[in-house]
């Protein structure tokens, strides 16, 4: 696979730094051609990389080698921590509202992302925690989307409240408010209709929606095979509807998940959870320190750092 | 329909600001092809084999260089002639991809798309997984006016493509389109019953074309070359269909596809309607990989 072969490649490049003492120039260089490289080919948007090697770069020039490390070995180090700081330093939650108030959530994202799928498995979460949760039908384009999102939440033991497709987005949220009100629940999850961040149309009917209801968390749904478009994506959500947090699916694939660094990155909000499969409680938290090392395909290299 | 025009004509912004072949104007070359998910290897290969040519045949102006590039992506992304001869056949079309990249909806695309041609077209509803996967094929089987197989979650999806063959014979179709359950290339056991599906398909219809064409997101990265290559282990790949193309995704890894497999994009996804399916132009795709929108200019 390419993990090895880039594993192969640093060490490589590691055999060939000697210096002792303190990172030369010359040994940051070298070692971070190949980070460049990696993260490139992990899907990290090549902006967020030039940045981010400028800046690995900058601070490692001149750092004391460690005792055990090689000067490649350090680099990587510092590389890794970075990045681990970038992705967030700490698991994270979605932030609930005090006491019994209910919390309106609100999912966001391109077609096909897995908005509905990471709602049912959100109410499934919450349920646990004794929470009743309410779904709400805001997709009134796709076909079977409704009952898509019934069958979940029928599996998952949730009400779902729709009106079908002819009423808009923000009057069904409206209408649901109430509905939960009135049923004591104290989380609701609408589920809108997958779109594009450049349909002016659409990205309006969620600033509707928020105008509409009061909605406590906007999370975006990202997809963790996305390419450098990411950055585009997560970028207009953030700026057209403002976001709170993200939550990355299909990482049960084998991508390496490099758009979770880029969507960071640009939009400085926090990846809450990650998908994990497509059955109801494939939902995990997320795990800086995980995906860092997932996104470096360096997990040996990492291991053998740690040790030193 | 929608078209791309608004996102071809501004490709030249690019290479503005350039008065001679150097460094700059090469790093500018990768930037924009990394940037358009072409990946790392083959955006090199492309660059050195321009390095080649340019020093080859003696190449001094920058919009030159741009021409030879342009051309030779084009060049490699035809997609031949014989690429359709399924549409004009007796043919069963069998669609695969990773969850959500859009095969339900490009089966109704296509339905429609035939059913327009007055071709008889029958849908093998064979995702009986995903909750309302059913529910929404029949969707697009009534806005097609086309009639669909199966559809019960829970089901087999081998039996319903068995009986979907069996309907399409006694109806005498033109051609049968299977919709199948999204499934990440790494899930041994569904890879299994994806070939255990195909293998239906071989056995029962051998007097029909088989074209199998697999479904890949515009918008996904490097990823979508290890789906191309793990879904053609388990069925003869003879085309890709790029969904979303209607979005800023460039869909770059096309090229790296076809590169690494030979295997050509047929057809183009932009947008969500009956009509929004597109036969892939290459002229259109490789000047949309070199257009740049101003206002997504990221800070350094
Ligand atoms: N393997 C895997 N599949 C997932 C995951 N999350 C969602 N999916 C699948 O991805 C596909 C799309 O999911 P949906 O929940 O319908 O996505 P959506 O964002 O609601 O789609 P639209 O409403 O059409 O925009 C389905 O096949 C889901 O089963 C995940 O974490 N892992
Ligand atoms: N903008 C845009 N959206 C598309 C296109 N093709 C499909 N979609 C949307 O993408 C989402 C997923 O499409 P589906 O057809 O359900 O995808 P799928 O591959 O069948 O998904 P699973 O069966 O869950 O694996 C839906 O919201 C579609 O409307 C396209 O070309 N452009
Ligand atoms: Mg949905
Ligand atoms: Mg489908």
């Amino acid at each position: 696979m390419a993990f090895d072969s880039l594993t192969e490649k640093l060490q490589n490049v590691f055999k060939n730094l000697r210096s002792k003492g303190r990172l030369t120039e010359e040994d940051v260089k070298a070692a971070l051609k190949e980070v460049k490289m990696a993260l490139l080919e992990a899907d990290v948007n090549f902006k967020v990389v030039k940045g981010f090697i400028k800046d690995v770069q900058e601070r490692a020039i001149g750092q004391d080698v460690m005792n055990g490390l090689n000067p490649g070995q350090m680099v990587i180090k510092i590389v890794n921590e970075e990045l681990v700081s970038l992705m967030g330093a700490e698991t994270t939650e979605i932030q609930l509202q005090p006491g019994s108030a209910a919390t309106v959530i609100m999912m966001a994202g391109l077609q096909g992302a897995g908005k509905t799928t990471t709602t049912a498995k959100l109410a499934g979460k919450f349920k646990l925690k004794g929470k009743k949760p309410l779904l709400v039908a805001c997709d009134v384009y796709r076909p079977a989307a409704i009952k898509q999102l019934q069958i979940n939440g029928e599996k998952q033991g949730v009400e779902v409240f729709s009106m079908g497709d002819k009423v808009k987005p923000a009057d069904i949220a409206r209408a649901a408010m109430e509905h939960g009100a009135k049923n004591g629940n104290n989380i609701i999850i609408l589920d809108t209709a997958g779109r594009l961040h450049i349909d002016e149309d659409m990205m309006t009917e969620l600033q509707e929606i928020k105008e509409a209801v009061t909605v406590h968390q906007t999370i975006l749904v990202v997809d963790a095979m996305t390419g450098q478009d990411a950055v585009n994506v997560a970028g207009s959500f953030h700026e057209k509807i403002g976001i709170d947090g993200v939550i990355v699916t299909k990482l049960d694939g084998d991508t390496r998940g490099g758009a979770a660094l880029s969507i960071k990155a640009v939009t400085g909000r926090p990846i809450l959870y990650v998908g994990m499969g497509e059955k109801l409680s494939d939902l995990e938290q997320f795990y800086p320190d995980r995906m860092a090392s997932r996104i470096l395909g360096m997990g040996d290299v990492l291991t053998l750092i740690e040790k030193a | 329909t929608k078209t791309r025009d608004n996102i071809v004509s501004g490709m030249d912004s690019i290479f503005h600001g350039f008065s001679k072949i150097d460094d700059d104007f090469y790093e500018e070359l990768e930037e924009t092809l990394i940037m358009g998910d072409l990946g790392v290897r083959t955006t090199e290969e492309i660059i050195e084999d321009l390095k080649a040519k340019v020093r080859e045949r003696h190449i001094k102006e920058p919009m030159e260089c741009r021409q030879l590039l342009i051309d030779s992506i084009k060049e490699q992304m035809d997609v031949g002639e014989t690429a359709y001869e399924f549409e004009d056949r007796k043919s069963v079309v069998f669609v695969i991809g990773v969850n959500g990249v859009g095969k339900t909806t490009t089966i109704g695309k296509l339905a429609g798309k035939f059913r327009a041609e007055r071709k008889k077209v029958v849908l093998a509803a064979a995702d009986t997984f995903r909750a309302a996967a059913g529910e929404q094929l029949k969707e697009w089987a009534n806005r097609a006016q086309v009639d669909m197989i199966g559809g019960q979650e829970g089901a087999d999806p081998a039996s319903v493509v068995f009986d979907a063959v069996a309907a399409a014979k006694a109806r005498k179709a033109d051609i049968l389109l299977c919709d199948t359950a999204g499934r990440l290339h790494n899930k041994k056991n569904l890879m299994e019953e994806l070939k255990k599906i195909y293998r239906v398909i071989e056995r029962e219809y051998p007097e029909a074309y088989h074209e199998t064409l697999v479904v890949l997101d515009a918008t996904t990265g490097q990823n979508a070359l290890a789906q191309a290559k793990e879904f053609n282990e388990v069925a003869d790949i003879t085309g890709v269909i790029l969904t979303k193309m209607d979005g800023t995704a460039k869909g770059g890894i096309a090229v790296a596809i076809q590169a690494e497999l030979g295997i050509p994009v047929k057809y183009i996804g932009v947008g969500e309607s009956i009509d929004d399916l597109q036969k892939f132009d290459a002229d259109e795709f490789v000047n949309a990989l070199f257009y740049k929108e101003e206002q997504k200019e990221t800070e350094d």
